[in-house]
């Protein structure tokens, strides 16, 4: 059985069409990357997974169970499991550092405080963040907070962890800082879809690579086949021309 | 006249009008402190509607619009009448002063909702996304991430709003509720000079708003700086 398990998914905004009968799955602690120009729907798979673009067709199984998206005990008990982090970080701006990280915690999953406040303390450390704590988001650089919103993320031990595009709005200075978390994270056995143009670290990080173009999973393998022998020309052509830079 | 002005002053400021002018006062107050809480809360339920989503509220949201639109391009003096000539028939005996407030709360909620719901549109929706991933649901979401951010936002123009509600009362005057432009009006009425009469009125309207506009702008600068 597989951790994560997509069948057909397709979703539209409006009437555009932007994710194609996408078929994927994940096993447990597995780290799947999708790559692929801007607006080939990796985002969009992402948003479709955790509820917050509603999949048009196609089914999403999480730990052999089927999710109804439609359904708000579903829709509760899937984000129980799986956490996202934004591009934008999306850190809760009335809040410090350490009330971002607990506040899921304590309020939606009811933990007693100092546990939450001791666990997320721990959390901040193996980011890196512990000594700004009490720092306001607005008062912390891109890749800190990137970094405060991976711990949020996992604050509610997920089982799926999702990052889109979590390095793209940082200046470059700030990338590798991000980067190193998620690696210490790739090992932790949590399985992880994860949405990037740094084909380096994706190269490095992922057990399996997936192509998108246009909606639609082109080529999905292993990092050696998608970067040194992809069997599509599309992919090719992507990876050469990214490559090159 | 000046000679007339100063023979009145120890005459008008007799303890039985500074009561007058007191009540009228208070009455101006009252129907603009009612108004605006009133107004403040009912527009709060309406901004709120408007920014839900579920179909079932559909028609909800179509009949706020309607209210928030029709009642913002009414003249406070139609609304005004057209409360009087409602409640009149309805309910009779209804004081002047219930009615004028009434119409105090019919405007300020509609111009209240459009306050919040800018104020509301103002946290970007990202912030509403991550509450959403991490299983917040709508009130929880609104209680803890939208309004801690909106509020800000709102403050300062809902603050404007009240000033210039104080002299809108001004209005209700026409319907015969004694409040202070009508307090004025009878004093002046009474032989006093308008100066005077007058004068007064615009003391009390002074008084009145200029500490709240003072407090809106000190909000203003506060929280433009945090």
């Amino acid at each position: 059985m597989h951790h994560l398990e997509i069948n057909g998914l397709s979703s539209a905004y409006g009437s555009t069409e932007v994710l194609k009968d996408v078929s994927l799955n994940a096993d447990k602690g597995e780290v799947v990357s999708l790559i692929g120009p801007s607006g080939s729907g990796k985002s969009t798979l992402l948003r479709v997974l955790i509820g917050l673009t509603p999949p048009t067709h196609g089914e999403v199984i999480v730990a052999g169970k089927k999710v109804d998206y439609q359904n708000t005990r579903d829709l509760k008990s899937l984000r129980n499991q799986m956490s996202i982090v934004f591009q934008q970080y999306n850190l809760f701006q009335n809040m410090t550092v350490m009330r971002n990280v607990t506040i899921a915690p304590i309020k939606i999953k009811k933990w007693p405080k100092a546990e939450a406040e001791h666990a997320a303390l721990n959390l901040l450390e193996k980011v890196g963040m512990a000594d700004k704590k009490n720092a306001y988001p607005e008062e912390l650089s891109g890749g800190q907070q990137q970094r405060v919103a991976i711990a949020r993320a996992l604050a509610t031990n997920p089982e799926i962890l999702l990052l889109d595009e979590v390095t793209s709005a940082l200046d470059p200075e700030r990338v590798n800082e991000v980067l190193d978390t998620i690696r210490t994270l790739t090992d932790g056995g949590i399985t992880m879809i994860i949405v990037s143009h740094e084909m380096a670290f994706v190269r490095e990080v992922s057990t399996r690579i997936a192509m998108m173009d246009e909606g639609r999973i082109v080529e999905c393998g292993h990092p050696t086949q998608i970067f040194d022998s992809p069997t599509q020309e599309r992919t090719r052509e992507f990876v050469s021309k990214i490559l090159k830079h | 006249m000046f000679e007339q002005f100063l023979e009145q002053v120890p005459l008008f400021f007799s303890y039985h009008n500074l009561v007058f002018i007191a009540q009228a006062t208070g009455r101006t107050l009252a129907m603009t402190f009612i108004g605006c809480s009133v107004g403040f809360f009912f527009g709060f339920c309406i901004a709120v509607l408007r920014q839900s989503t579920a179909p079932l509220l559909q028609i909800f949201r179509w009949l706020a619009i309607a209210y928030v639109e029709i009642f913002r391009r009414i003249p406070f003096l139609v609304i005004l009448f057209i409360v009087l000539f409602v409640i009149e028939p309805l309910m009779p005996g209804t004081s002047l002063f219930g009615i004028a407030t009434v119409s105090v709360c019919l405007l300020s909620t509609a111009f209240l909702s459009e306050v919040i719901r800018s104020g509301l549109e103002s946290v970007p929706p990202q912030q509403v996304e991550g509450a959403k991933s991490l299983n917040f649901n709508a009130l929880q979401t609104l209680v803890m991430v939208i309004m801690p951010q909106a509020w800000k936002v709102i403050l300062p123009p809902a603050a404007a709003f009240v000033v210039m509600f104080i002299k809108d009362t001004s209005l209700a005057s026409q319907l015969g509720v004694i409040e202070l432009t009508f307090a004025g009006k009878m004093l002046v009425n009474r032989g006093f000079s308008p100066v005077l009469g007058f004068g007064v009125v615009l003391i009390c309207y002074f008084a009145l708003s200029y500490p709240l506009s003072r407090f809106a702008a000190y909000l203003e600068t506060r929280l433009a700086s945090s």
